[in-house]
């Protein structure tokens, strides 16, 4: 149990009693060290999980462990030193009037020694790469920025799991490849866990485990390799695949695919093999 | 209706330490029926371009005509609300900005304010349901009581409730899920033909631009980057990758198929199965 930081037994949940249930009997679990994708429809119940992760909601029924604490109201403040959140509007959660001050207001809240604080505030806004933007107005950011900041901000309360609840849903092309950047950098520079929420398949690719879920329950929990092969039926709980998995699946029965590829490059790498025996 | 900019710059709070310079000489041409992306980066000017469309904004020099509407600097637009009975806005998120108590009310609002009988609303009300695919029986609910999904629909049926000639479409698709996105898009191109509308839609995405518009405008700071047929705009790689944007995901498919395994496709609106046939047939194998 010491390598499961996330714990999810028999979750159930909803808003009120008289409403219907979000989520129902939803099990699951996340290894140390994995990033794993949440994935699903609008009104899926994806973001739900989020919010009962870091104790914004609770589960009506089942329990729900963190780094081998039950979230309880009790326990809700220590859950909250081990989870980052990353929420989708970028304008809805910055505090500081500074770039520095923002990443800043999560270190002040838990009473860190100055020194220390400084040296988090730098590391993390190097991670993100934004440390040319100390004294930058938040607000003036553009919004890849403003989400790498906050992405920052989390990281320099040192969380063992970062949530990033629909981080770029609400970006311009330009800002959603920088956050996937930053993700990925992270994945490699840090040990963080990772916990992506999202409707897109394109932002899952780096993932090394997808859950998929549909109208509450977990429809199916797998690797995005596998996940793009199942076009027909992501389709019918309103998903989509990207267009790369779109024309391997279309060519599987005349090119011979090794494995699924997963981006453009790969699938134009197999192409290749295949024309080339011809 | 006919959409012209004729040299139109736009400067927020001029003469000020504020100022800023948002739309800088631009000119372009719109012809009635055309289907129009404008596509642009945060900041490139796009929201400031809309707010031109109905009259929210006026040129702080040079001059836009809408139809027979124009928006001149220091100069009374004549009729103004007519314009804006005729250009239909969908801004972002536009589920934000319901507020009646029913749906029925909500969806109503625009066309009384317009002046449009009770009768008239009542015989408009049955199409602009079937229209964005939304049951009657939910007329008499509260908006705030449906998902996020159909209150944007109740939205979209408030602005078409307005019969406008033009639909101006700001980035509609936000925050759908892929489903969601798909059936908006297609409602708004099913509308486009069916209504002969003039339709301009302001998106990030360059594969929307591609799939549905037939001219395309590219802004960068405020300015005129790139313009013309989205056939011609997609492929000038360098030209797009100027102003960070990238060329669309089969475009870029068929260049490396080009380059890397001298298979020739010429873009051509293909869906995925046409695509994946014709690769079949140069490939080999496809026999």
């Amino acid at each position: 149990m010491a390598t499961d930081q996330v714990i999810f037994k028999n979750v159930s949940f909803r808003y009120a009693e008289d409403q219907p249930w979000v989520l129902k009997n939803v099990s699951f679990s996340i290894k140390q060290d994995e990033w794993v994708a949440i994935l699903g429809h609008n009104g899926s119940g994806k973001s739900t999980i989020a919010k009962l992760m870091n104790g914004l909601l609770f589960p009506d029924e089942g329990t729900i462990y963190v780094h081998g604490i039950e979230v309880t109201p009790d326990t809700v403040w220590d859950i909250r030193e081990k989870v980052g959140m990353v929420f989708q509007n970028p304008d809805n959660q910055f505090v500081g009037t500074t770039v520095r001050d923002d990443v800043a207001f999560g270190l002040e809240n838990r009473g860190v020694d100055r020194e220390i604080m400084l040296n988090r505030i730098e590391e993390s806004l190097k991670s993100v790469r934004m440390t040319d933007y100390l004294f930058h107005e938040p607000h003036r950011l553009s919004g890849g920025q403003k989400q790498r900041v906050a992405i920052a901000g989390v990281l320099a309360i040192q969380p063992d799991l970062i949530i990033l609840d629909e981080a770029t849903a609400m970006l311009d092309p330009r800002g959603r490849k920088e956050i996937m950047m930053t993700v990925n950098d992270l994945r490699e520079e840090t040990k963080v866990n990772l916990v992506s929420i999202t409707h897109d398949l394109n932002e899952i690719v780096g993932a090394d485990r997808v859950i998929v879920m549909n109208d509450g329950e977990i429809w199916l929990e797998t690797v995005p390799r596998e996940l793009f092969k199942q076009e027909e039926s992501l389709r019918e709980i309103g998903l989509d695949v990207p267009f790369t998995a779109k024309v391997t699946n279309r060519l599987k029965d005349t090119v011979d695919f090794d494995q699924q590829p997963l981006t453009q490059k790969e699938l134009l790498d197999q192409l290749w093999i295949f024309h080339s025996k011809q | 209706m006919d959409i012209s900019f004729k040299a139109v710059s736009h400067t927020y709070q001029p003469n000020s330490p504020f100022e800023y310079r948002a739309l800088k000489d631009l000119s372009f041409n719109i012809q009635s029926g055309q289907f129009v992306a404008i596509v642009g980066h945060t900041g490139s000017g796009k929201s400031t371009l809309i707010q031109h469309l109905n009259g929210l904004l006026k040129p702080t020099s040079g001059e836009v005509m809408i139809g027979g509407y124009r928006l001149k600097a220091g100069e009374k637009t004549a009729n103004i609300k007519g314009l804006r009975e005729k250009v239909g806005v969908v801004f972002q998120y536009p589920e934000h900005q319901l507020f009646e108590e029913t749906i029925e009310k909500d969806i109503a609002f625009g066309p009384k304010n317009f002046g449009a009988t009770e009768e008239e609303i009542q015989t408009r009300l049955p199409k602009v349901l079937e229209a964005v695919n939304l049951d009657a029986k939910l007329l008499d609910r509260s908006p705030f009581d449906l998902s996020g999904g159909q209150m944007r629909r109740v939205a979209i049926a408030g602005v078409l409730a307005m019969e406008p000639e033009v639909l101006v479409l700001d980035e509609p698709t936000a925050g759908l899920d892929p489903k969601g996105q798909q059936e908006v898009m297609d409602m708004f191109y099913r509308l486009h033909h069916e209504k002969g509308l003039t339709t301009i839609l302001v998106t990030h995405s360059m594969e929307d631009a591609l799939k549905y518009a037939d001219h395309v405008i590219i802004l960068e700071q405020g300015k005129k980057h790139l313009e013309g047929q989205p056939e011609e705009i997609f492929v000038q790689k360098e030209r797009l990758k100027q102003v960070q944007l990238d060329v669309p995901e089969e475009i870029q498919f068929l260049m490396d198929l080009k380059t890397r395994l001298g298979i020739s496709i010429t873009y051509d609106k293909h869906s995925v199965d046409d695509l994946v046939r014709e690769i079949k047939a140069q490939i080999g194998g496809g026999r």
